[in-house]
């Protein structure tokens, strides 16, 4: 168990910044999740922390001790990587015994640690198979499997999930959360998936180009988003962004404005804030989204819930929302 | 899916197969038949007639030490030959591997020794190492060696070694280069943070998974080393001193075509053939379960 700390945190490559001083604080036995688009440098950041990348400029500490010279191996971490990285020619018992016989593990000590891993990871019928002969689901098990014998002071997850099919995804978000809270292992997780990231962070951090953009807990970041960016990235379906001059701002700074779509609601046609015209809708079930034009031309989604009755495509039709849910931004897409 | 040229027909098939099966008929089949042929006979010292002596030809090798000893030196020189030019490849290529920057340019570089024909290769080295004005033999001179292959057994077998592995290291480079870079680079990584050092790393992860690479390599290397370094050997030693560097092919040539000893010379092409072809079997039977893994 640890504590990490990143100080500034700058990576170039050749003559490109790819991270622009990045501050991260995570407390011991938290659940980090690093969310952002594909290209932001989320795997370049977790790559510095676990020593596979050098660090630029700025200082990575575990328990306050100062690690960017230390090799991987000094640094007392484990990783899961995407396309899980296991020893092709090892079974499924000596990938996981791997790092522990280096560390001249005793061997019943080994035996033992691997078949509670194995226990926990439902991976006991497996032990003596080579990872081809394995599924995708029991590959990724055994990643874990790998990373957690070692009992490290710090988990590093780089998308872990993104090689399943969308139930086991579900499924194994589900375990690995249930894991990490059980070993209480402070973790550092890389996804761009934004739900992922909603449902396992103990805090998230959202990495826009090189910078991190907010840090806070989930629902911290989906209610009061710092950035644009960020409103514009956590939740489903997107926030709506209006130019500010369709209405009368409140304030001259303000440029944009995010309307999320369950916070707005349809009126009837002459009413609400901005005249608009149905365009498309879509009935999911427990929700309906309502796919809108404004007459200025802006796209628009409402999402109203399952039971409410669904207008017909083509009428006309009002939008409104409350002051208290309108998010404003400045001209460099900062919360005002 | 594989994608395949069919013909119509069976006439251009034919056509297009025709040359190869030519030149194997020509240069393979028949010198082969000749020789399998010719190990039953004994011809007179004219030339003029032919004894047939069954197996005799052969009896007569089992029983001739100098056959034996050649044996002997061809294991030795063959032995060496692979583990100083595949060892001498993998550390090259172990550490072009760790390039990432220029890698294309020591690569293009390590390889044009492998363009160098062997008797050529033999040459250069013979003229460095020559006893009278070989540039190494004199700076070994001043380092107070005194260095002479032609009189001194062991010498002239560690000259037609390293001038045989010489052009053989850059072949080698090149599997091997091409076996470690389709190690995915994440495994290397996960071997780091599970704690393997840089050498523990290459005993436990990066070697086994070359072992294909490797196996392939050993067995071309010995055929290599059985036949193809006659030119060097020819050129540097003629098998020399006594028969401290005659290996097999070179005691064929040397029976044969200088003692004019027709009938065994044939008889130990026809064990050549037999070694060559117990090495392909090997080679395919085991490249086949692709080592290890
Ligand atoms: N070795 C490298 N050399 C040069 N540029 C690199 C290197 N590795 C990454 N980059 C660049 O750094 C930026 C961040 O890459 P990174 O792999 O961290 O993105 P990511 O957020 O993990 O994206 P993804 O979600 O697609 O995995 C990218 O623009 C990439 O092109
Ligand atoms: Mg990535």
């Amino acid at each position: 168990m640890a504590t990490l700390t990143l100080n500034q945190i700058r990576k170039t490559f050749g003559k490109t910044e790819v991270i622009h001083g990045v501050d991260i604080d995570v407390r011991d036995g938290e659940f980090i999740v690093i969310v952002g688009p594909s290209g932001c440098g989320k795997s370049t950041l977790l790559r510095m922390v676990a020593g596979l990348e050098t660090v630029t400029s700025g200082e990575i500490l575990i328990d306050d001790r100062r690690v960017n010279e230390e090799e991987p191996m000094d640094r007392d971490i484990a990783m899961v990587f995407q396309n899980y990285a296991l020893y092709p020619h090892m079974t499924v018992f000596d990938n996981m015994a791997y790092g522990l016989k280096i560390a001249k593990t005793p061997k019943s000590e080994i035996e033992d640690r691997v078949a509670t891993a194995a226990k926990m990871l439902q991976l006991e019928p497996y032990l003596a198979r080579k990872p081809r002969e394995l599924s995708g689901g029991q590959r990724q098990r055994v990643a874990m499997g790998r990373a957690i014998v070692r009992k490290p002071s710090l988990f590093l997850f780089d998308e872990p999930l993104s090689n399943l099919d969308a139930k086991l995804r579900v499924q194994m978000r589900l375990e690995i959360k249930d894991l990490q809270k059980q070993l209480g292992i402070t973790s550092l997780y890389v996804t761009h998936d934004q739900v992922e990231a909603m449902t396992l962070a103990d805090r998230m951090i959202v990495m826009n180009g090189g910078v991190a953009d907010q840090i806070g807990a989930p629902l911290e970041v989906y209610e009061n988003p710092a950035t644009e960016f960020v409103a514009g990235f956590i939740g489903s379906p997107a926030t709506n962004f209006l130019p500010a001059r369709l209405f009368s701002p409140r304030d001259a700074r303000i440029k944009t404005i995010g309307i999320r779509p369950e916070h707005a609601t349809l009126t009837t046609a002459g009413s609400g804030r901005l005249p608009a015209k149905i365009v498309f809708t879509e009935a999911l079930g427990a929700e309906t989204l309502l796919h809108l034009r404004l007459d200025t031309g802006e796209s628009f989604t409402i999402r109203q819930d399952g039971t409410a009755p669904v207008p017909t495509e083509g009428t006309a039709c009002g939008i409104d929302w409350p002051d208290s849910r309108e998010l404003d931004f400045d001209e460099a897409g900062k919360r005002l | 899916m594989e994608k395949r040229v069919t013909f119509k027909g069976w006439l251009l098939p034919m056509l297009l197969l025709l040359p190869q099966v030519f030149i194997t008929a020509a240069f393979f089949f028949y010198p082969a038949g000749q020789a399998i042929y010719q190990s039953l006979f004994i011809p007179d010292p004219f030339g003029l007639s032919m004894q047939y002596v069954g197996l005799g030809n052969f009896e007569y090798l089992a029983k001739d030490p100098y056959y034996r000893a050649s044996f002997v030196t061809t294991a030795v020189f063959s032995g060496l030959v692979t583990v100083v030019s595949m060892g001498m490849a993998l550390y090259l290529a172990v550490l072009a591997d760790r390039l990432i920057k220029g890698s294309g340019t020591y690569r293009t570089l390590l390889i044009w020794p492998y363009a160098v024909a062997p008797a050529v290769a033999g040459v250069l080295w013979l003229f460095m190492f020559n006893t009278r004005v070989g540039v190494i033999s004199w700076y070994l001179g001043l380092l107070g060696y005194d260095w002479n292959h032609v009189l001194n057994e062991t010498e002239a077998m560690g000259l037609v070694v390293v001038a045989s592995s010489w052009g053989r290291v850059s072949y080698n480079f090149l599997f091997f280069l091409a076996g470690l870079q389709a190690i995915p680079r994440s495994v290397i990584e996960a071997a780091a943070i599970d704690g393997a050092r840089f050498w523990t790393r290459f005993r436990t992860i990066v070697f086994p998974l070359l072992s294909p690479t490797t196996f392939f390599l050993l067995v071309v290397n010995i055929v290599y080393a059985f036949f193809e370094t006659f030119g060097v050997i020819h050129t540097i030693t003629s098998g020399g001193p006594q028969q401290a560097t005659t290996i097999l092919v070179y005691k064929v040539y040397k029976d044969g075509f200088v003692g004019q000893d027709l009938g065994s010379s044939a008889a130990q092409s026809v064990v050549l053939l037999l070694v060559v072809g117990l090495l392909t079997v090997i080679q395919f039977k085991y490249i086949e379960r692709r080592v290890h893994y």
